[in-house]
């Protein structure tokens, strides 16, 4: 297995790992598998199960982050069977940050679009760690827009920091091309499937995140604002309440689901995606499908006052009179 | 009250003395001058900080406004805990501006002519966007729909998305942008008035989709702040960035109306676009 990179609170599971890995490199020589080692390998899954059931935010946002974390390529690579991918805006240029094509999935041909951050620091930089400009916004929702001329649906998997904060970004119109795509998604009468695949960063996120349905893999996250950036506004110390404000800002699987901004949570497998692709992958699969299927019945009108409502749901507010509202809550 | 905003982050609420002075032009002013002219220096034309009531005093048919949903009030659904509790922040910004929450909605007219009007307030949490701005933008914007009237929101947000409600806040950036998709659908006019300061969220949502976009002068308009680009790209920002002058230059803004002019250009609008 290539050498991964290890998060300071996983320390006892890769050390684990190597001690065991001897004690079976061992035990080869000898017959069957001893109790020692069937012992350890359950000590090791309880652990995993341990450290990863307990997850503090913090930890979480630095697993979604994990650089060996599967990417839209790599999905692309395990879920689809086809992938043509499609450049470019049509005018300015071609955002490498969101990457968009037809590919099939299943039976389904979809137009699959998504953020890729990129593994090497060439393709990084290339990548800009998946923070897009304003093209990589048009370019999504051109693509998009075809889709929705031949129903195809389409399948948005989110992983970027947040739109790319910079000079050229602002001069392009990045305000303008994200509400752009807020208005335009809502409006697209083909089925929209979003996916939280690692990071999703704020309106950089949203701006393909307009869906009939929302996912987010178990250890992914979704903010309004990164912690670092929250704490220096709300605790004004640079980035050093991080941990609190991941905390206080219910950013995980659990607080969303909970909050029914996600429909469902895309479980996975143990010690978290990085450790394993090929079985996140397919737990993904089976949620697009199903995803699919569910809504391959609604026509077209359907998907957008459905999506409408959806969206117009979500928000948490108290009205009436403010003394009818303190009876209610003490009734 | 008069208040001073602007890109060099004059303390809000200061001179609340007989005289002030100007943070462009350093002219001191007749506090009392400034408010005869909407807040607005009588010297250079710096556009100060208005409060959302009196915006729709100078922008409305006198005594015309019919507010909408008064009694919609936020909410602390993520116990929001940061050096102070956001239920704490919320009393403490009730009480400083006398809103509910950073919007003011309702129905009024401008030279005889009916339309929604929604108007932020940047005294409050810094005009940000949670769920009752997002719910109150909706219910106007499906309103104005109803009645066949065009709407007229006003945004002066440096706040974005508010932080406090998490991801309910950046969800009301599309919601209400779903709203507006509806609107124009539905062939209804939305004219979007950007003042100092409109950011993040709420730049990146209903503040950018006006079938007609104004700005009011010198205003800082953009996505991501200044400082977080100047932490990303460690150069000199242009001279200018995230003016209304420089979206008007990079074609993203349709005119740059100075606030005694607002009514009447908006007026002329209604003129070309009205049914």
């Amino acid at each position: 297995m290539e050498k991964i990179f290890q998060l300071p609170f996983e320390k006892p599971i890769y050390d684990l790992e190597a001690q065991l890995a001897d004690l079976e490199a061992k035990s080869v020589s000898q017959f069957g598998v001893s109790d020692e080692v069937r012992r350890m390998r359950r000590e090791l899954d309880n652990m995993k199960r341990k450290i990863y059931g307990n997850l503090t935010a913090w930890q979480t946002i630095t697993v979604a982050r994990h650089p060996n974390r599967p990417q839209t390529s790599d999905y692309i690579e395990l879920v689809c069977d086809e992938f043509v991918e499609l450049h470019g805006d049509k005018a300015f240029g071609d955002d490498r940050a969101i990457v968009t094509g037809f590919a099939k999935i299943g039976d389904y041909k979809v137009m699959l679009v998504g953020h890729q951050k990129g593994k090497t620091l060439k393709e990084r930089n290339e990548r800009l760690f998946g923070c897009a400009h304003p093209e990589g916004y048009r370019k999504a929702i051109a693509k998009m827009q075809l889709a929705a001329k031949y129903r195809v649906p389409i399948i948005c998997l989110i992983d970027t920091p947040g739109a790319y904060p910079g000079i050229g970004a602002e001069e392009r119109g990045q305000s303008q091309m994200i509400a752009n795509n807020l208005l335009e998604m809502s409006l697209l009468e083909t089925p929209i499937v979003c996916c939280v695949i690692g990071e999703g960063g704020s309106g950089g996120a949203l701006g393909i995140g307009v869906g009939d349905r929302i996912c987010m893999l178990q250890f992914a996250y979704y903010s309004v604002i990164s912690p670092e950036g929250c704490s220096g506004i709300l605790w004004k110390d640079g980035d050093g309440s991080k941990e609190k404000a991941a905390e206080a800002l219910k950013l995980t699987s659990n607080h969303l689901s909970r909050l029914g901004i996600v429909d469902n949570v895309v479980e996975e497998p143990l010690g978290g995606a990085h450790r394993d692709h090929r079985s996140t992958a397919a737990n993904l699969k089976a949620q697009l499908l199903r995803y699919l299927r569910e809504l391959a019945s609604q026509s077209g009108e359907q998907l957008v006052q459905n999506r409408y409502e959806k969206f117009r749901s979500m928000g948490v507010f108290e009205e009436g009179d403010p003394a009818d509202v303190l009876a209610n809550a003490s009734a | 009250m008069v208040m001073g905003t602007g890109q060099r982050r004059t303390k809000r609420g200061v001179p609340e003395g007989l005289w002030m002075s100007c943070p462009d032009c350093k002219a001191t002013l007749y506090t009392k001058d400034v408010e005869q002219a909407q807040n607005v220096c009588p010297q250079c034309g710096h556009h100060f900080y208005i409060s959302a009531r009196r915006r729709l005093d100078s922008l409305l048919d006198q005594g015309s406004l019919e507010e909408w949903f008064t009694d919609v009030r936020p909410k602390d659904p993520l116990e929001f805990v940061d050096r102070k509790a956001y239920k704490d922040r919320l009393r403490a910004e009730q009480k400083k501006t006398d809103l509910n929450d950073a919007i003011v909605c309702g129905r009024g007219f401008i030279r005889g002519r009916p339309l929604a009007v929604c108007v932020t307030d940047s005294a409050f949490s810094m005009g940000s966007m949670g769920s009752v701005v997002g719910e109150m933008l909706v219910r106007s914007i499906e309103r104005a729909i109803d009645l066949s009237l065009p709407i007229v929101i006003v945004s002066a947000s440096g706040g974005g998305a508010r932080m406090q409600e998490g991801i309910l806040s950046l969800m009301q950036m599309a919601k209400v942008s779903a709203a507006l998709g509806r609107l124009s659908r539905a062939g209804g006019l939305y004219i979007s008035v950007l003042t100092n300061p409109t950011m993040g969220g709420v730049a990146a949502s209903f503040a950018s989709l006006g079938d007609i976009c104004l700005a009011e002068p010198r205003a800082l308009i953009g996505f991501a702040g200044p400082r977080t680009i100047w932490a990303t790209v460690r150069i000199e920002l242009p001279k200018g960035f995230q003016t209304s002058e420089f979206l008007l230059e990079h074609g993203f803004v349709d005119r740059i109306v100075s606030r005694h002019d607002m009514r009447g250009e908006i007026s002329r609008i209604f003129d070309y676009c009205g049914k």
